[in-house]
């Protein structure tokens, strides 16, 4: 199976390739979309830090949490989860301002995406840490430590290894979702595809190029969460 | 006064007029995901490597890139090649592509769950392959992955908004042209919010709902089995 995968990469980088390298004249084009590929992975990387923290913070808030905490992390998962990140990336942009909160474009972004991917995100935590056997618990319980410390120490570090895998899907999920930002006047790559699409009318070679810029990001994104999850699963063995 | 309900009661027709757009969309968008999943999972289990191999590329290069980049593809470069697509024609060939690779591999587990007995069995049978996976596979593997799909359609339905960005007119866009009217963005683009909430919200129910009226008749039908 991860032959026939690497394969499929292969078939896809060599034909993306001679694609690309049978445009005339794309190179003028490659600049200025590395540059919209930056801001895009700018964004990723910091949604996906906001991402992690809400959705750990989330979670732990609907489990373990006094209820005004818990339904205060039910309203923010559902809300969310049940509206389109355009929406409320339009909602930062455009109604904060009313309620005299203006944000920076990139802030709204950042704010708004990793909002609504912890969202998610809080889903996968939950169902991460509810999946450590019961035992865990009590053994915990047995050796006198706090509920807090048994969290931190024991229940958190197994979870973290089974989130690894549906963490790196909600990556790729916000990287994706990064493209709308272009909707708020931030230059990222798909807006860079579109100013310069207007400018040169060269439709067909922007946009492939920026397909094959996505899919190597998240390429990039599949490779590195494999790694991770590796390295995390390694540990834990030895721990055993 | 931030919130003005006399202006909310002037737009509200109008948002409920484009929601009939948002949730035309989201059918035709799902109806063509639905069928293309099933081809796309076909032929991804083909045994034939030049078929599987290609099929499994196409699906990985669709569900790793953006669906609003598809979009503008579809939009933007297909005109390039003589096929001129109306804005809402586009929008749905997008979004019916891009969640009919994520509906393949849902089908691809739920054809792969069907024992392999049920194979042997129809082969036993002197049944045409064609025959055994119309009416003895397929009726087998759609039932456990309903709430999957289920989900899938939510997912679909909350992508709609994206096809604002090639100007249909549907709840988002109308929503930004009545804000753009009356500098009042409160109001259409917090009723949109809400409205998405609700409606997800209402067919989460309704997929919970089949999910445990299948898991009964399924049960029941296992039982006489």
């Amino acid at each position: 199976m991860q032959l026939r995968q690497l394969a499929v990469c292969a078939i896809i980088f060599f034909t993306a390739g001679l694609v690309i390298a049978s445009f005339a004249g794309f190179r003028e084009f490659i600049p200025g979309l590395l540059e919209g590929a930056w801001i895009t992975v700018q964004i990723t990387i910091g949604g996906s830090i906001l991402a992690v923290v809400m959705a750990l913070i989330a979670a732990l808030a609907k489990m373990y949490g006094a209820w005004p905490v818990r339904w205060l992390a039910v309203a923010y998962i559902e809300i969310f989860r049940g509206t389109s990140a355009l929406v409320q990336l339009f909602w930062l942009f455009f109604v904060l301002p009313h309620f005299g909160v203006t944000l920076e474009p990139m802030t709204v972004a950042i704010t708004a995406l990793g909002l609504n991917v912890g969202a998610y995100g809080a889903e996968v935590v939950r169902g991460a840490v509810s999946a450590v056997p019961r035992g865990q618990w009590e053994a915990s319980v047995a050796l006198n430590m706090p509920k807090s410390l048994a969290l931190r120490r024991i229940i958190l570090p197994q979870a973290l290894t089974a989130m690894i895998p549906p963490w790196g899907n909600l990556f790729i999920e916000l990287l994706k979702a990064t493209s709308l930002v272009s909707l708020i006047t931030i230059s990222d790559l798909a807006f860079r595809a579109q100013q310069m699409n207007q400018i040169t009318f060269r439709t067909l070679e922007i946009f492939t190029i920026v397909l094959v810029i996505y899919l190597a990001i998240s390429t990039l994104i599949t490779v590195g969460m494999r790694a991770l999850e590796s390295a995390a699963s390694r540990g834990l063995a030895r721990g055993r | 006064m931030l919130w003005d309900w006399n202006y909310t009661w002037e737009i509200m027709p109008v948002l409920l007029r484009a929601s009939v757009v948002t949730v035309e969309a989201t059918l035709l968008g799902f109806l063509l995901a639905a069928v293309l999943g099933l081809v796309l999972a076909i032929l991804r289990m083909s045994k034939n490597n030049w078929v599987s191999i290609p099929t499994a590329g196409f699906i990985e290069f669709i569900r790793s890139t953006p669906v609003l980049i598809q979009i503008f593809f579809i939009y933007f470069v297909f005109p390039e090649f003589g096929v001129v697509l109306p804005a809402m024609t586009a929008g749905v060939l997008a979004l019916g592509l891009h969640y009919g690779c994520y509906c393949s591999e849902v089908y691809r587990a739920g054809i792969e769950c069907v024992p392999r007995g049920q194979w042997e069995a129809s082969t036993a049978l002197n049944l045409s392959p064609y025959v055994t996976f119309r009416d003895i596979i397929i009726p087998q593997a759609i039932p456990p992955i309903v709430p999957a799909l289920g989900n899938y359609l939510v997912a679909l339905f909350k992508e709609t908004p994206l096809l604002s960005a090639i100007a249909v007119l549907e709840l988002m866009q109308t929503a930004k042209i009545l804000g753009s009217q009356s500098f009042r963005y409160v109001e259409p683009i917090t009723l949109v919010g809400v409205f998405f909430l609700v409606m997800s919200l209402v067919a989460a129910a309704i997929i919970r709902q089949v999910e445990a009226w299948l898991n009964r008749t399924l049960r029941i039908s296992g039982a006489e089995r």
